[in-house]
Order: structure tokens, then sequence, then C-alpha cells
């Protein structure tokens, strides 16, 4: 059973810190419990994501720059 | 030639003020709006709504190709920027222009003058206005110059805006790492790596003045104090500001009309100074070459319709009023109501808004985008409207402040209002003696004193 990495807030969700930058986890990436995944934008205000669960990431159910509500599944950890 | 159809491209509590200044003047509103936006306050009033993308601001209201198509296939004849967005955007000026439609402002070479600093700066001390003494800090001597300036300097991106990215530096040893972190924190978000460097004045007030020009003439609307600022983000703006003497307010409107006359400003703009209380010197930061959010203080003080105004100078008309048409009355204040938690580190805090009452009376304004279930989206900035106050006096608008606060209520999500009822309890907030670090400060130790709304007994 995977984990599920959620959106605590609802905005705009970014895999990268910048847009010139490498997305902070791929696929197949090993994640510590705490790692940033990603950023929410919410209100011109950025909240870092972070990993709920360590393990290595299985899937991202949203795209970069896709708008996600609170509560919404980012990603999913194989624990 | 006199604009008879305005497209608004631009949301929120100022797109309702464009379209009423519009109406007002007898001119047909097109509201320009996301996908996000549809059922908004300002579609809800305009007389025409067009959709022009998804919810994404670079994907709708920063899109000019997208607000241009609009206008011309809903037959508008202008362009009314607001603030933000496109509002400073020359290219988008320019291309407004060349698509044969009225852009509500100066013109493209002014807004691009402005908005480049050192070219800014230059124009200033042209036209007799002092400035901070600062330096291009992209040679190899920046930190000789720095040195040459005095520490504590202040570190910004050329290319930057609206407080982002600013850094103060006390000492030559933080300089350089300081100085190479702003670049490539400017180079991220601006695609511009250029930093400044310029002296930092401990405990500045930010006072501005407002000017209208048509071209040919230029008048100063008085001024402003917006000292209390949080991450440099103005919440409390006031007119006139109490610690001006005449003396040193008739230089500061003087200064700001000269600058204006340099470039024959065309539009509503602000001249923002930094000024220094202990010895009255006051300091040039910047022209904004669009209406401002708190442009509202000035109207009240000045009886002005500074929107109208730009709106009839957009459309070819001389200035409505002379410098000695435009006179001073009572004291004005307001407050910034932002679907912000103050009492949870200002955690933005979209939602719908359950139930509403909106304060009214004498010397009472409230400039909002709100209903009764209105769903304030993630996708933009918080502000949801502003509490404007007159009084004869401040402490007759400070008085309007407190009863006009206990009657606003905002259901369904935290807003900044308790923040303000708070600040009306403190003796430097209700004396003036603030300055643009002081609400930083206050909140360090007393955000404890933010008491939330279900918290207080009805």
């Amino acid at each position: 059973m995977a984990h599920e990495v959620k959106s605590h807030l609802p905005g705009t969700f970014y895999r990268r810190p910048s847009p010139d930058e490498p997305p902070f986890k791929e696929v197949g990436d090993s994640v510590a419990e705490g790692d940033v995944i990603g950023i929410v934008e919410v209100m011109k205000s950025f909240h870092h994501v972070k990993a709920t669960a360590a393990g290595k990431v299985s899937a991202f159910k949203v795209e970069n720059e896709e708008i996600v509500s609170a509560g919404q599944t980012l990603m999913e950890i194989e624990e | 030639m006199t604009i008879s159809t305005l497209l608004i491209a631009n949301r929120g509590e100022i797109a309702v003020r464009v379209i009423r200044a519009a109406r007002k003047l007898g001119i047909k509103t097109v509201q320009a709006h996301s996908s996000a936006d549809a059922d908004m306050l300002a579609v809800r009033e305009a007389d025409e709504a067009v959709e022009i993308g998804p919810p994404q601001p670079a994907r709708s209201y920063l899109n000019g190709e997208a607000v241009i198509k609009a206008a011309l296939q809903s037959g508008a004849d202008a362009i009314h920027p607001g603030y933000g967005f496109l509002s400073e955007n020359a290219g988008f000026a320019e291309s407004v222009a060349n698509a044969g439609l009225v852009f509500v402002g100066p013109d493209a070479a002014t807004i691009r003058m402005m908005g480049d600093k050192s070219e800014a700066r230059k124009r200033a001390q042209a036209a007799g206005v002092p400035i901070v003494e600062g330096f291009d800090a992209s040679g190899d001597d920046a930190l000789e110059q720095a040195g040459k300036t005095g520490f504590p300097v202040m570190i910004k991106a050329s290319a930057g805006g609206g407080g982002r990215g600013i850094r103060i530096v006390d000492n030559a040893n933080d300089f350089k790492t300081q100085a190479a972190e702003a670049s490539s924190e400017a180079q991220a978000a601006f695609g511009d790596g250029t930093i400044y460097v310029e002296k930092f004045i401990p405990a500045a007030r930010h006072i501005e003045v407002q000017i209208l020009g048509d071209g040919r003439n230029v008048v100063h609307c008085g001024e402003r104090e917006c000292s209390l600022q949080r991450r440099r983000q103005k919440v409390w703006e006031e007119a006139p500001s109490t610690a001006l003497n005449s003396e040193t307010r008739k230089k500061l409107c003087d200064c700001a009309v000269a600058l204006a006359r340099s470039v024959n400003y065309k539009g509503a703009g602000t001249i923002e100074y930094l000024y220094d209380g202990r010895t009255e010197e006051f300091y040039f930061i910047e022209m904004n070459t669009r209406i401002q959010v708190e442009h509202p203080v000035t109207e009240m003080v000045t009886g002005l319709d500074l929107v109208a105004e730009m709106i009839r100078i957009a459309g070819g008309a001389d200035l409505s009023v002379g410098q000695d048409d435009i006179t001073f009355n009572g004291n004005a204040l307001e407050v910034r109501i932002n679907a912000e938690d103050p009492a949870n580190d200002f955690m933005p805090f979209p939602g719908v808004v359950s139930g509403l009452r909106i304060p009214s009376g004498d010397g009472v304004r409230f400039d909002h985008t709100l209903f009764e279930n209105y769903a304030v989206p993630p996708f933009y900035d918080s502000l949801l409207g502003k509490l404007v106050i007159h009084g004869e006096n401040r402490r007759q608008a400070l008085e309007r402040l407190e009863k006009a606060l206990a009657v606003l209520k905002i259901d369904g999500l935290p807003c900044t209002a308790p923040l303000f009822s708070a600040l009306l309890r403190e003796t430097d907030v209700r004396e003036n003696a603030v300055h643009t670090e002081w609400l930083e400060q206050w909140l360090v130790n007393n955000s404890g004193k933010i008491i939330k709304e279900s918290e207080v007994s009805a």
C-alpha cells in the first residue's frame, strides 16, 4: 500500500524550486520523511510540501504547475 | 479621443473601483477575468465580461496578448491595468498603443524610465529631488564602494519591485556573500541578476506623494504615510502624515511635482520617499506609474476621484483641477483587510465567505471584492478589501476606525482585521510614532495581543 503525500493547502503545485532548476524528486528517488517534495503557491506565498513517510517515490499524481485543492494527493511513496 | 468602452485588466477590489469610476463618467465597462474569477464582484458589476485564460496569472492577467485580444473583440477602446499585473509593464503599454487602444497610464517610455531604478534616480537627481547614496554593484569594486557609502547598506534587485529580495547588510564581512546571494536570487526571480546597493536609513518612515499630470500640467494631491509594513508590504496607510511640518511637506510635494513635470507626466503617479525624522531629510525611493492600493486616503482628504481623473486624462482631457483647487480636509486612515490569519504568522487563507457585515456611516468607506458565499480563490494576492476612514482630525479617524472594525465581520475565513484592533491599542500607533520596521518588531513580541474574532466575547 503506497503512502500518499497530500497538499495541506489549495493553490498551484510546483515540482521544482524555481523554473530553471531540476525537480525536487523524480519517480524512483528515495525520500526521507521531511524531505521537500514540492511547493504549493497560495495567494502569492510559497509553502514547502514535505514527505510524510520514508521510502521510494512511486508516482506523482499531479503535474508541475497544476492546480491542487487542499487534501489532494500529490505523490505516492512506496514504504 | 474620449473613451467610450473600457476593459479592466485586473481583478479584486481595484477592478470594482475602476468600474465604478468608469460608470460615473458614462463609460461602458468590460471586465477581463480568468476562469477562476468568473463569479467575482467586478464581473457581476461590469456591463460585460470576457474570460482571458486559466487561473494561473501568467496565463491570464499577465498574458498581454490575451488581454488585448479581449479588448479588441469586445469593442473596447481603452484598457485600465489597475495595480500589479501588467500595470507597470512598458512592453504591454506599447502593445496596447500599437493595437490602436488607449492605455490608462503614462506612455511606455515613461513606464520604462521609471521602472529602471538607476534611470529613475538619475531623473530624480536631475529634477532636484534628494536621493539616497547608492551604486550598481556589478563591478569588482562593489565592496569598496559599499565601504565608502557606509554600513549599514541595503541590497536590492535592480529589476525588482514590491520590496522583494531586499537585504540589509551591517558590515563588510557579510557584504560579499549577501551580494552574491541577492544576485542569484534576482537572476532566478526576474531573469536579471543586477543588484543595486544603497545606504540604509534606520527607523525611516515611508512617505509618498500622489501626483496627477495631463502631459502639460502636474499637480500634487498631498502625501500619504505608509510606515506600518510587514515584509515590506504596506498594511496601514494614512493622509496626511503627522510626522511632517508644513515646510518639509511643501518641499516633499514640490519635489514630486518637479520630477513629474520633468518627464511631462501623464496620468496618476506616486513618488515614494524615505523620511528620516531625526534629520527631517527625505530621499527618493521610486516612482510608481500607476494607481496605488492606498489611493483612497488621498481621495478622502481631497475629495478628488483619482481613478476617474486618470481615465479622463487618458481620454485626452486636461486636468480637472489646478493646484490651488486642491484643498486638504481632516485625516484619513486605510487598513488592508487580507485573507490571512494574523494569529498564525499571516498564513494565507482562501475560502468561502459564509457571512458578511460591512460597516458604514460618517467617514467610513470599504472598497472590497466580497459578497456572501464568494469563494476567495487561492491564485492571487490576499487583499479582500480596504477599510478607509475619514475624520475631522486623526483622533476622530482612530475612533471611527475602532468602531468600524467592531462592525466588520467576514465569516468563513480569517482576515487581518484583528491585527488592526490590536494596533489601535498601541500608544506608538495612536501617536504615529512608527517607522518601516516598527510593525515587524512589534509582531515578534506582541502577536499574542491579536485576538481572534472567535475569542472576542459577543
